[in-house]
C-alpha cells in the first residue's frame, strides 16, 4: 500500500506538468487582453508598453518557463519564509506570480479567500454528508416506503433545481419576506469581515451561513443519498446479508455493522472525489450570497483577463483533482481488503 | 405418517406464498414434515419446488414481504417459530438452528475477516468474552478442516478458497451446538472432489456432535449417501417421503421413479442417452388444485386432473401423495 501510494505520487508529478502546460495553453489561446478594460484614451503604444512590461511579448514557452519558475521554486521558498521564517536566497525581492489586476501575488490572494470558501462550501458538503448518509441508508432499508418516495422526491428536486433558483428562493422568503425583527430573518449578504470574537457574534457568523450552506448542502445532499441508496440496495440483497440474519444478529447489527461497512466503499470514493470541488467554491452561490471565496476570485479573474491568476487558480484545482482520486483509490484500498495495490 | 417418538422439529401445513406484482406464486404449499434429534433428514426437487424456501420460512429469513407465511406451524423445542417474539427468533437462529448456503462464494461478508464472522454468533448466543470467543473459533475452524486455524482467523474470506469458505460456512453454523443444522445445498456450487470432502466432513460432525440434519439438495446420490429419510418435494408440495433404503428400493411417486431412472449407473454400458422427465416444471402461480406433477406423468388419469392428492401411507414410515397405486399399477380406490 505504501508502494504503491509513493508510486502514484510520483506519477502525479509528470501528469500536472502536463496539466499546467496544457492550461497555460489554451489561455495564451483565449482572445483576452489584460489592456482591454483600460480607458479608450490610453494611446496604442501605451498599451504595447503595458503589454511588454507584462512579459506579453516574449514568447509563448518563456512565459510557460518563467510561470514554472516562480510558481514551483520561489512561491514555496515564500512560503517557507513566511511560515518559519527561513530565508533561502534573496527574500526580498524574489520574483511571484502576481495578479495583473491588483499587482499583489496570487497566493496571498488566494490564501485571503479561502477561508470563506472552507467555510461556507466545506461546512455545506459536511452538513449535505451528514444529512445524506441517513437518508441513504433508511430509504434503501425501507425501500419505495414514503420515506423513500419523499427521499427520492426531494432529491431529485435538490439535484435538477439549479442553485441560482433555491439561493433566490430562500433570500426571497427569509431576507425580504421576513420581517426583520423576526428570529428566522436571514442576511442575505455574507459579512466576509465580520470576526468571531464572543457568543453573540457566533451566532450572527451561524446566520449569515445559514442560507449559502443549506442551499449547497441540499445539492450535495442529493447526490450523495442517491449513491448512498444505491449502494445500500446492492448490498442488502447480498447472500452474506442472509448469512448474517441466519446467524441471529440483531437488524440493528446486520444493517449497520455489516451492510453499511459494504456499501460505504463507493460513497467514500464519492466523497472524496468531490472534495476539490469545495476548494474550487460554488461559483453561482458564492455570487449569489456575496461569499468572496475561491470561485468567486476566479470569475474576477476571467472577467478583467487577468491571466496569472486564472492559471494558478486553475491549476492549484488540477493539483487537488489529482491529489483527491489518489486519495480514493487509497481509501478504496483500505475499506475493500479485497483490493491490495501492491 | 407421524412417527411416535419425540421430534425436535415439526413442521406442519406450512404454506409460503410471495406476493408480487404479477399475483400471488405459491412456493410453498402445505408442506408438513418432522425432524428426529440426530437424524438426516434429506430434501429432493428440482430448481424452483421450493426447498430452500421452505427452509428458509422456518427461520423467517425470507424476505416479508414479498414473501408472507400464510398458514402452518414450525413447532421447535416446544414452541412455534411462527409465534415467538423477535429476540426469541434471534435466539433460535444461529443459536439452536445452524443455517449453511448454497454458495459459500458470497455467502460470507468480504470486508470482515473470518476470525470476526466466526466470533459474532459466539459472542451473541453464547455470551463469551473476546478471548473465549477467538480460542473457540479457533477450535471451531479445527473442528471443520481448516489448517493453520489460529492464524487463519485474521484473513478475509476472499482468502480463501470455495471449499475452505464453506467449511467456514459450516463453523459458524455449528459455533453455539445448534439442535439442528439446515444445509441448503451445500456443496452445488462446488466441485466434486470438494463436495465429497464437505459430505465426509459432516458425516464425521454429524457422528461427534450427533445434531438433527436437514439436507437439502437435487441430487439423489448425495442423498443416497447420507439421509436416514427423504422427502421429494416437488412444485412446493412433498409429494413422497421415507426412509432412504426403502425409497430407492420402493419408490412409489412416478415422479420420485422418474429422477431414479435420470441417474447414471456405475458399470452399465452408456449406449443410450439418460433418460429425462419430460416438460417443465409448473408455474406456481395459483394454490394447487390438482396434482402438479399430472402434465409431466405418464399415469396420469381423470382423476388426477382435478383433484390434488394428498399424502396416504403406503406403510407406516412410507408416504405418497400420488392417485396411482405404483405396487397394482392402478389408481388407487377413490
Amino acid at each position: 500500500m505504501l508502494n504503491f501510494t509513493l508510486r502514484r505520487l510520483v506519477f502525479t508529478v509528470p501528469t500536472l506538468l502536463l496539466i499546467s502546460f496544457i492550461i497555460f495553453l489554451i489561455l495564451d489561446l483565449a482572445p483576452n487582453d489584460p489592456t482591454g478594460n483600460l480607458p479608450l484614451t490610453i494611446p496604442p503604444e501605451v498599451r504595447a508598453n503595458i503589454r511588454a512590461s507584462l512579459g506579453l511579448d516574449d514568447p509563448m514557452y518563456w512565459r510557460y518557463i518563467l510561470w514554472c519558475q516562480q510558481f514551483f521554486v520561489n512561491e514555496p521558498l515564500n512560503l517557507l519564509n513566511q511560515w518559519f521564517g527561513w530565508c533561502v536566497g534573496d527574500c526580498e525581492n524574489r520574483l511571484r506570480v502576481t495578479s495583473w489586476a491588483t499587482r499583489s501575488p496570487v497566493v496571498d490572494l488566494i490564501a485571503e479567500r479561502m477561508p470563506q470558501t472552507l467555510w461556507v462550501v466545506g461546512m455545506s458538503y459536511v452538513v449535505g454528508i451528514l444529512i445524506a448518509l441517513p437518508i441513504g441508508v433508511i430509504s434503501a432499508y425501507k425501500q419505495y416506503s414514503w420515506f423513500d418516495q419523499a427521499g427520492t422526491f426531494v432529491a431529485m428536486i435538490g439535484f435538477s433545481v439549479p442553485t441560482f433558483f433555491t439561493g433566490v428562493l430562500l433570500i426571497v422568503i427569509f431576507s425580504v419576506w421576513m420581517p426583520n425583527d423576526s428570529v428566522f430573518w436571514l442576511p442575505s449578504i455574507y459579512d466576509t469581515t465580520h470576526k468571531v470574537t464572543d457568543w453573540g457574534s457566533f451566532v450572527f457568523q451561524m446566520r449569515q451561513m445559514v442560507m449559502p450552506v443549506m442551499v449547497l448542502a441540499l445539492y450535495n445532499a442529493a447526490q450523495i443519498s442517491r449513491f448512498m441508496r444505491a449502494s445500500m440496495l446492492d448490498n442488502l440483497s447480498q447472500d452474506y446479508v442472509r448469512t448474517a440474519r441466519a446467524k441471529g444478529l440483531k437488524e440493528k447489527t446486520v444493517l449497520l455493522v455489516h451492510v453499511l461497512r459494504n456499501s460505504m466503499i463507493p460513497v467514500v470514493t464519492v466523497i472524496a472525489l468531490g472534495i476539490p470541488q469545495v476548494f474550487g467554491g460554488a461559483i453561482i452561490t458564492e455570487q449569489i450570497f456575496k461569499v468572496n471565496g475561491l470561485g468567486q476570485l476566479l470569475i474576477i479573474g476571467i472577467e478583467g483577463a487577468d491571466i496569472p491568476l486564472v492559471q494558478t487558480l486553475t491549476f492549484l484545482f488540477a493539483v487537488l483533482i489529482v491529489m483527491f482520486n489518489l486519495v480514493a483509490d487509497v481509501l478504496y484500498g483500505l475499506l475493500d481488503p479485497r483490493i491490495r495495490y501492491d | 405418517m407421524r412417527d411416535q417418538s419425540a421430534t425436535v422439529l415439526d413442521v406442519a401445513n406450512l404454506k409460503t406464498v410471495f406476493n408480487t406484482r404479477d399475483g400471488e406464486v405459491h412456493a410453498v404449499n402445505d408442506v408438513s414434515f418432522y425432524l428426529k434429534p440426530g437424524e438426516l433428514l434429506g430434501i429432493v426437487g428440482e430448481s424452483g419446488s421450493g426447498k430452500s424456501v421452505t427452509m428458509m420460512s422456518l427461520l423467517k429469513l425470507l424476505p416479508m414481504p414479498p414473501a408472507e407465511i400464510r398458514s402452518g406451524t414450525i413447532e421447535f423445542d416446544g414452541r412455534d417459530i411462527r409465534e415467538v417474539s423477535d429476540k426469541e427468533l434471534r435466539q433460535i437462529r444461529g443459536g439452536e438452528i445452524g443455517f449453511i448456503f448454497q454458495d459459500p462464494m458470497t455467502s460470507l461478508n468480504p470486508v470482515f475477516t473470518v476470525g470476526f464472522q466466526l466470533i459474532e454468533p459466539l459472542r451473541v448466543h453464547m455470551g463469551m468474552s473476546k478471548k473465549q470467543a477467538r480460542a473457540r473459533a479457533a477450535e471451531l475452524l479445527e473442528l471443520v478442516g481448516i489448517p493453520d486455524a489460529p492464524a487463519r482467523l485474521k484473513d478475509f474470506p476472499h482468502q480463501f478458497s470455495g471449499g475452505m469458505r464453506q467449511r467456514v460456512m459450516i463453523a459458524i453454523a455449528l459455533a453455539c451446538d445448534p439442535k439442528v443444522l439446515i444445509a441448503d445445498e451445500p456443496t452445488t456450487a462446488l466441485d466434486v472432489t470438494i463436495q465429497a470432502q464437505i459430505l465426509e466432513l459432516v458425516k464425521e460432525l454429524r457422528q461427534k456432535l450427533g445434531m438433527a440434519i436437514i439436507w437439502i439438495t437435487h441430487d439423489l446420490g448425495v442423498i443416497a449417501e447420507i439421509a436416514d429419510r427423504v422427502a421429494v418435494m416437488y412444485a412446493g408440495q412433498i409429494v413422497e417421503h421415507a426412509e432412504v433404503k426403502e425409497l430407492f428400493a420402493n419408490p412409489q411417486h412416478p415422479y420420485t421413479r422418474a429422477l431414479l431412472e435420470t441417474l447414471p449407473r456405475m458399470g452399465e454400458a452408456r449406449a443410450e442417452r439418460l433418460p429425462s422427465i419430460d416438460g417443465q416444471p409448473p408455474n406456481l402461480d395459483h394454490a394447487p388444485t390438482h396434482c402438479e406433477f399430472a402434465p409431466r406423468c405418464k399415469h396420469a388419469f381423470d382423476r388426477c386432473r382435478v383433484e390434488n392428492p394428498q399424502r396416504r401411507n403406503v406403510t407406516p414410515a412410507h408416504d405418497v401423495a400420488c392417485f396411482w397405486d405404483a405396487k397394482a399399477g392402478g389408481p388407487i380406490d377413490a
